[in-house]
């Protein structure tokens, strides 16, 4: 049984693991200011995407991301491939993989999809979004995120400042978070840093069992808590889930759990507004409101491929040093 | 002490001709230095097999010359084991399992007759496929009975053909791997049913509560973000088939319950007189959802695996008499399929060669109990004793599908003079592993794949013929 | 002790365990200044000369000579840092991450670089870094300043301006600070 390492979920990480990863992410914040944003660490690797679901931004995100660490990329379809024809995604794998790749990178519709890569594979697998789990680059882009603009706001120097901002932070994930990989990616990370996580959403967008989640509370009254919000977590309202099935509208969600004008006013000076995107304007957010200073959705795209470029970094590169989550056991008999 | 012996006069048949003394010899089996459980007790005893019926059961007996001796030193000398749930899958799945290769596997498991399930392609919904599986099942190493389906097609709408499959012989029917949905439907097949004295098997499930779910709905299924089942999705069922069932006087047996109100729900019924019966499957006696933690496909089962207190209640119930019979619902899937992410992956696992193994550690106590997952042996259920555990493997399923000697049938004991040779010998304390080179089953998918179990059986005599000797296939 | 030290430490670095001191603070401060007046020297003036510090080792020791040739020159100096983390040639074979900032003002195109680093052993740190400057621009010229100079070059690398050449056994260590030169091993944590 050989232990591989693969970044399939932040509810594998410690507060350490995160804040490293993190530190490491700054070297490639510099990189990417650069002429040419390139380093050479991954010359004569191989990344392969592997995408079940469509996904143009995280996917050309995890590709600039090993591109500009000189790694060779690979573009996988499964919606489009050999898959569809009725190859079974086992065998795809294990046909790409025999091409010599060091990692995967795997976004699937099915939870667990990313570990049962790693159980197929020796190759290093990066869990980009497995059904309603994880997203934990997401996660990790929007805590790089927090800390850089806290600093900004501090007057720190970034390289000075570690998560200590995030301990007693107030964090309230709002929406759909029964559906929502991300959520879940960010409530483990920000709770592993010490935040107080709340979630805001309608009784049929939780998840059927919050045993064992670390967070502090759960309101279905978005109002309550604006004034004891330092970070206000979007989640994006899918369209499906609108139609009469979990909600009777989507402007009713919109009325209660939308942040309009009237709510961002409310919302402290110091607080941040983040949103994973693409943004549904007049939905979770209203058009005005994403303009605002507080909000930091832009620079949460920007930190991504950096944040990427740290996690493969980590994972090829560091030849053990960068030791991130969960060892899975080769695949068996 | 020896017990008196009884032996058999001389066979008469049909035209009251016996047979000569020394005429064509039968073949004789002695099974020697076991104790012998059935319905009516334990007792140290030697059994003489000679042809297809048991001629002596007693201490010492004279040993017929020429007679194969089998070995049952430490062991339990039981009626052949019947499981009233397993899934051959033929006609239609053959990749995954064959009447034959499923009959290996269940007389290894220590079973002598097993009750196949109706849902191949095509399904048990005509005479014609009956006839066929049936047809494949002659000259197999255990007996094998088919269950119909309720509805053609098993979709739930029309009644299917009960009359004429229960002049076929079949006892059984059900569409499971679904429950009949709409409640008009149920109550027309009860009342059906209950003119042709047949039983109805439910296999419960609400469609509409169930529906995406991969796993148990629970604290694991919203930490895994897996759409889930939720309990009451089996529970809705039971709740409704039992008021059929006073309703229309009809025959209800549950098939596979995983919850513990399910279990109540049952208990409930049976002491309002009610016609109800219900089984309970090993791995919903052992396992639990935490096992599907990593995301392993091996545990994805319908009815999925629940929690610790479903387990525990389960327990209690096969020891207070609610649950009737424990079935195996042997779901053998090929690797290509079963090796998938969890939402494609097919649900079910294999169970008739660790059946008996995993039942009695989950039941009578013992080392396997805890093997897989978390549920712990309990601290209120009392371990059942070993003829209790037996009788829910053996003579209590025999009865629900209509097997038992006062039937008409050949399984489920008492082993006395007289007796069809339908018989397990088992060894409660012999250490084994189960092997991928000794699963007789053509698919592998098992959670007790490669682990070490208590309790195996040594010989199994379908029929008189010893179909297996020292745990390995004769055929 | 540097990064690249951790080639003979242990898995996962050791500890260093002093037992020469061979350089005082005060002989350190001397060669540094010695160093910046050769530079003067050999570059006829501080045109367009920019220094830049390897971390880690390497960058209190470029602070020092900047510091010296303002005195002595009158001059502001620019002073680079340099973490060669993403250069190396043993990434994935043993623990490589980067230790600290990089931070090149600006472009170096047309510049005079003197790399400074505390030790010259191998030479493949000397190596990244030339990879690595080389994204920066294209410089004039580069030079090496160092410290020490142990030996046991791999590649064909020479420094430009050395405080001590120290010839060392190949498993010894050698630890520099402004607070002086220590000769010792590595043992394991």
């Amino acid at each position: 049984m050989t232990p591989r390492r693969h970044l399939l979920a932040v509810s594998d990480l410690g507060a350490d693991d995160i804040a490293e990863i993190l530190r490491v992410s700054d070297a490639f914040v510099e990189v990417g200011q650069r002429a040419i944003p390139k380093v050479p660490a991954l010359r004569g690797r191989t990344v392969v995407t592997l995408f079940a679901e469509q996904s143009t931004r995280t996917r050309l995100s995890f590709e600039t991301a090993a591109k500009r660490l000189s790694a060779d990329v690979l573009s996988f379809g499964l919606e489009t491939s050999s898959v569809k024809k009725g190859e079974s995604l086992r065998d795809t794998v294990e046909t790409v993989a025999a091409l010599g790749v060091d990692a995967f990178v795997v976004r699937h519709t099915a939870a667990g999809a990313p570990a049962a890569v790693a159980r197929w594979v020796d190759a290093s697998v990066v869990n980009a979004g497995d059904g309603w789990h994880e997203h934990p680059t997401q996660a990790l882009l929007d805590c790089y995120t927090i800390r850089q603009v806290l600093a900004e706001r501090a007057g720190e120097p970034l390289e000075k400042v570690g998560t200590e901002s995030f301990v007693g932070l107030r964090v309230a994930v709002v929406g759909d978070v029964r559906h929502s990989r991300v959520a879940r990616s960010l409530i483990w990370a920000t709770a592993a840093l010490g935040a107080n996580v709340t979630l805001v959403a309608p009784g049929s967008l939780l998840p059927p069992s919050l045993e064992g989640w670390p967070v502090v509370g759960v309101t279905h009254d978005f109002d309550a808590v604006l004034d004891d919000v330092d970070i206000c977590y979007l989640l994006r309202l899918q369209s499906e889930r609108g139609t009469g099935a979990y909600l009777p509208s989507v402007r009713e969600y919109a009325a209660s759990y939308g942040l309009n004008a009237r709510r961002a006013a409310r919302l402290a000076e110091g607080a941040l507004v983040m949103h994973p995107g693409p943004m549904n304007r007049g939905v979770e957010i209203a058009d005005e409101v994403a303009g605002l200073p507080q909000s930091v959705v832009l620079r949460q795209v920007a930190n991504g491929v950096a944040v990427r470029m740290a996690v493969l970094f980590m994972l090829l590169g560091s030849g053990g040093a960068g030791d991130l989550g969960v060892s899975v056991p080769a695949a068996g008999g | 002490m020896i017990s008196a012996c009884r032996s058999l006069p001389p066979v008469a048949d049909a035209a009251g001709r016996t047979r000569p003394a020394s005429g064509r010899r039968e073949k004789q089996l002695v099974i020697r230095g076991g104790t012998v459980v059935d319905a009516t007790g334990a007792r140290r005893a030697d059994v003489i097999v000679s042809g297809d019926t048991v001629r002596e059961v007693c201490e010492g007996a004279p040993v017929p010359a020429g007679a194969t001796e089998l070995d049952a030193g430490g062991c339990l000398v039981a009626p052949g084991l019947v499981d009233l749930h397993a899934h051959l899958r033929e006609p239609g799945d053959e990749e995954a399992e064959t009447v034959a290769t499923a009959a290996r596997a269940a007389a290894l498991g220590g079973f002598t007759a097993v009750v196949a399930m109706p849902n191949t392609d095509p399904p048990v919904d005509c005479a014609a496929v009956a006839l066929e599986v049936l047809g494949l099942a002659s000259g197999a190493v255990c007996r094998v009975a088919v269950a119909g389906t309720i509805t053609l097609g098993r979709a739930g709408e029309r009644l299917a053909p009960m009359g004429e499959l229960a002049s076929l012989g079949v006892r059984l029917f059900t569409d499971d791997g679904a429950g009949v949905q709409d409640a008009g439907v149920m109550r027309r097949a009860l009342e059906y049913a209950r003119g042709l004295g047949v039983t109805l098997g439910q296999h419960c499930e609400d469609g509409a509560l169930a529906a995406g779910g991969h796993m148990h709905e629970g604290a694991w299924s919203s930490r895994l973000g897996v759409p889930g089942m939720p309990a009451e999705a089996e529970e809705v069922m039971v709740g409704r088939d039992i008021a059929l069932c006073r309703l229309t006087g009809g025959r209800v047996h549950f098939l596979h319950l995983s919850t513990a109100r399910s279990a109540a729900l049952v208990a409930a019924a049976k002491a309002e007189g009610l016609a109800v019966t219900a089984e309970v499957t090993p791995h919903h006696l052992s396992l639990t959802d935490a096992a599907l933690c990593g995301y392993d496909p091996t545990f994805k089962v319908n009815p999925p695996l629940r929690t610790d207190a479903d387990v525990l209640a389960l327990r209690s119930a096969c020891a207070r008499g609610v649950v009737d019979a424990v079935a195996t619902d042997h779901a053998p899937h090929p690797s290509e399929a079963k090796d998938a992410p969890l939402d494609t992956a097919p649900p079910g696992m294999l169970g008739l060669q660790s059946a008996f193994a995993v039942t009695m550690a989950a039941l009578a106590g013992g080392p396997n109990g805890a093997s897989v997952s978390s549920a712990g042996n309990g601290g209120d259920v009392p371990p059942m004793e070993m003829r209790a555990v037996l009788g829910l493997l053996s003579w209590q399923p025999a009865r629900i599908a209509g097997f038992a000697r006062d039937q008409g049938g050949d399984q489920g004991g008492p082993i006395e003079p007289g007796a069809p040779a339908n018989l397990c010998v088992i060894d409660p304390a012999a250490a084994w592993t189960l092997d991928a080179e000794r699963i007789a089953s053509r698919s592998r998918n098992s959670p007790w794949l490669g682990r070490r179990l208590v309790g195996q059986v040594r010989h199994t005599v379908f029929r008189g013929e010893a179909v297996v000797v020292d745990a390995e296939a004769q055929r | 002790m540097a990064e690249r030290e951790r080639r003979l430490a242990p898995p996962r670095g050791g500890v260093f365990v002093p037992r020469v001191q061979v350089l005082s603070a005060q002989d350190v401060q001397r060669a540094l200044t010695r160093i910046a007046h050769e530079i003067v020297e050999r570059n006829r003036g501080l045109d367009d000369i920019v220094l830049v510090g390897l971390q880690t080792g390497g960058v209190p020791l470029a602070y020092r000579i900047a510091r010296v040739l303002e005195e002595v020159e009158g001059t502001t100096v620019p002073v680079g840092l340099l973490d060669v983390a993403f250069y190396r040639d043993d990434i994935g074979i043993r623990p490589v991450l980067p230790e600290a900032v990089t931070d090149i003002p600006g472009d170096l195109a047309g510049n005079l670089v003197v790399l400074v680093d505390d030790v010259l052993f191998t030479g493949r740190t000397v190596r990244a870094a030339l990879n690595a400057l080389a994204d920066y621009g294209r410089a004039r010229a580069v030079q090496l300043a160092v410290m020490v100079d142990r030996g046991h070059r791999e590649l064909p690398i020479r420094p430009d301006y050395v405080g001590k050449n120290m010839p060392t056994r190949i498993d010894e260590q050698v630890d520099v600070s402004l607070e002086g030169v220590v000769l010792g091993d590595v043992v394991a944590r």
